[in-house]
């Protein structure tokens, strides 16, 4: 079925059993949402000695957004800005391959799963939603992004 | 009167139903409340306008610009014969979103009892959809007029028990829907209307639910001003209607300005044509209009009391339905009393993205989300719900593909 493509087991696990969310506790706290569904994130980070650290963020919205934040967190916590770059680069082609490019699984770990919502063109923003969340406040923290 | 409407037939005027969906499924329409499908009779209508009278209405000395003008006209004696008012009281916009847009902008503008300064109140409802929402409250920002509303209850209605002191006699506009296009709750109107006028207030309806989906008699509302939307009604995007009392556009400044909507002009002044052209800038969406008004022919065909009627059957049929499936709430009203032809729900645990996602695999077309209604959702204490809503060419098989598919959402998560 086309949608188990789209719902992958581990997007509807990060989904279920959401990764660093809770309440945002620094200075500097972002706040995106997607004007089209109402989906809403708020976010927080530190960048120290070049490295993501305590992120944290909170957020309503679909299965795809809130695994998408999810699995974006567990994988840029601890990173490198540069790493971190790296992965938010490689997710962002995905997104826009239309079903193409399904990601390089070294660099995007679990992200690659979200290689299918890629071929909906109405959910693309709903997993990008925590991504660009991320990149605002990195920027915000000094990174250059 | 239960009116059974020829759903195969119907369907068979509108070519969208041919074109499979996702997996080769059949086109399960249920999103009418955002646009409709269009009759193979408005398309050629639009087309006989290119092919045969395009020219710039009412400039040109020559033959085409005669027919293009009087194809023009002929579409808003069209319109005008169909709300059952006077042609000139008739202005064409883009949209419905627009003809508010333009109320607020020349309310702005005019002076005497229709021009809003500060310290006037400005009356709505939290039941409005974004385009009746916004244009008011930004007015209000502006001119320092006071934004107040009538607020839900969880029914859907208006809570109209302190209605004395929402409109006051500094209440100058009450501008509300005729039915939620989130709930499809259906307010009570009359006590607010007479309310309005009681103060010298003007009453502006946002009927872009109800227009198309029911007769409407402009002179037993005793409205001030209508809007609707074409493509809501069969007819094209690109063109929306503005209803207002002649008297009242009389005094009304205009809201675009350029050619054709002037009486004289010079280097520094200009005075203005009467309504509607006053109101009608630049070359108008003349092909548009003329699909509209054969959209509007299609309606009056098929008769609006059918439709209605149909489309409430189909309504009492869903909303048991939907009541029925464990997991699943039916948002607003519960019953027929007081709504049209619209039902939101939720299904327990899910978001609506999740749910219209599962029941797209099912050719299902619904709406997901706040449905440019924000306030609503969030009064609710929502994110958002998912949105059926029906027209004249759904049928009762229809119905019950959206309840597989709402029951197929529901246990595509539910066992994973």
């Amino acid at each position: 079925m086309e949608l188990d493509s789209l719902y992958q087991e581990v997007i509807l696990d990060h989904y279920k059993k959401p990764h660093h969310k809770g309440l945002p506790t620094g200075e500097i706290q972002v706040h995106h949402v997607n004007p089209n569904c109402g989906d809403e994130i708020t976010l927080s980070l530190a960048i120290r000695d070049g490295k993501v650290e305590d992120l944290v963020w909170d957020g309503v919205g679909c299965s795809i957004s809130q695994a998408s934040a999810s699995i974006m967190s567990e994988l840029v916590s601890g990173k490198t800005v540069a790493e971190a770059q790296v992965a938010l680069k490689e997710f962002t082609e995905m997104m826009q391959s239309k079903g193409n490019f399904l990601g390089n699984e070294e660099i995007l770990e679990d992200a690659v799963a979200l290689a299918g919502v890629s071929k909906f063109p109405a959910r693309v923003k709903c997993a990008l939603l925590g991504w660009m969340a991320f990149k605002d406040a990195a920027i915000q923290n000094g990174a250059e992004l | 009167m239960k009116s059974t409407l020829d759903v195969a037939a119907i369907k068979s005027d509108f070519p969208i139903f041919r074109k499979p969906m996702r997996g080769g499924k059949r086109l399960v329409f249920l999103d009418s409340g955002a646009t409709s499908q269009k009759p193979i009779q408005v398309m050629d209508a639009e087309r006989h306008f290119y092919s045969t009278q395009n020219a710039a209405v009412h400039r040109g000395s020559y033959y085409l610009a005669e027919q293009a003008s009087e194809a023009y006209e002929g579409a808003r004696a069209s319109v005008a014969q169909f709300l059952q008012v006077k042609s000139e009281e008739i202005i064409f916009t883009k949209s419905a979103t627009e003809s508010l847009n333009l109320l607020a902008v020349s309310f702005e503008r005019s002076n005497g009892g229709l021009g809003i300064k500060a310290g006037d109140e400005i009356v709505v409802s939290e039941l409005e959809h974004h385009a009746n929402l916004l244009p008011w409250q930004q007015l209000a920002k502006r001119t320092g007029a006071v934004l107040k509303w009538f607020e839900m209850n969880p029914d859907g209605s208006l809570d109209l028990s302190r209605i004395d002191e929402v409109i006051t006699p500094k209440c100058k506009v009450v501008a509300i829907t005729h039915q939620s296009n989130v709930l499809g709750s259906v307010p009570n109107l009359g006590p607010i209307i007479d309310a309005a006028h009681a103060v010298g207030a003007v009453f502006v309806l946002d009927s872009c639910q109800s227009v198309p989906h029911q007769p409407i008699n402009i002179k037993e509302l005793d409205i001030d001003f209508l809007t609707f939307s074409g493509h809501k009604a069969l007819g094209p995007t690109g063109i929306g209607v503005l209803w207002g009392r002649a008297e009242l556009l009389d005094l009304m400044e205009p809201f675009l300005y350029g050619g054709s909507m002037i009486e004289t002009v010079t280097m520094t002044d200009a005075t203005w044509a009467p309504s509607p052209k006053r109101f009608e800038a630049g070359v108008p969406n003349m092909a548009q209009a003329v699909g509209l008004a054969a959209a509007l022919d299609y309606l009056s065909t098929v008769g609006l009391a059918n439709i209605h009627s149909w489309e409430m059957q189909l309504t009492e049929y869903a909303l048991k339905g939907l009541q029925a499936i464990d997991g699943v709430s039916v948002v607003g009203p519960q019953g027929l009393a007081n709504r049209g032809g619209v039902i939101s729900f939720t299904v327990d645990g899910l978001h609506p993205h999740d749910v219209g996602q599962v029941m797209d695999q099912y050719g299902v077309a619904v709406r997901t989300g706040h449905h440019c209604a924000w306030p609503l959702i969030r009064k609710l204490g929502l994110t958002g719900t998912t949105r059926a809503s029906f027209y004249l060419y759904n049928d009762f098989s229809d119905v019950d593909v959206l309840l597989e598919s709402v029951q197929g959402a529901r246990d595509y998560f539910r066992k994973r």
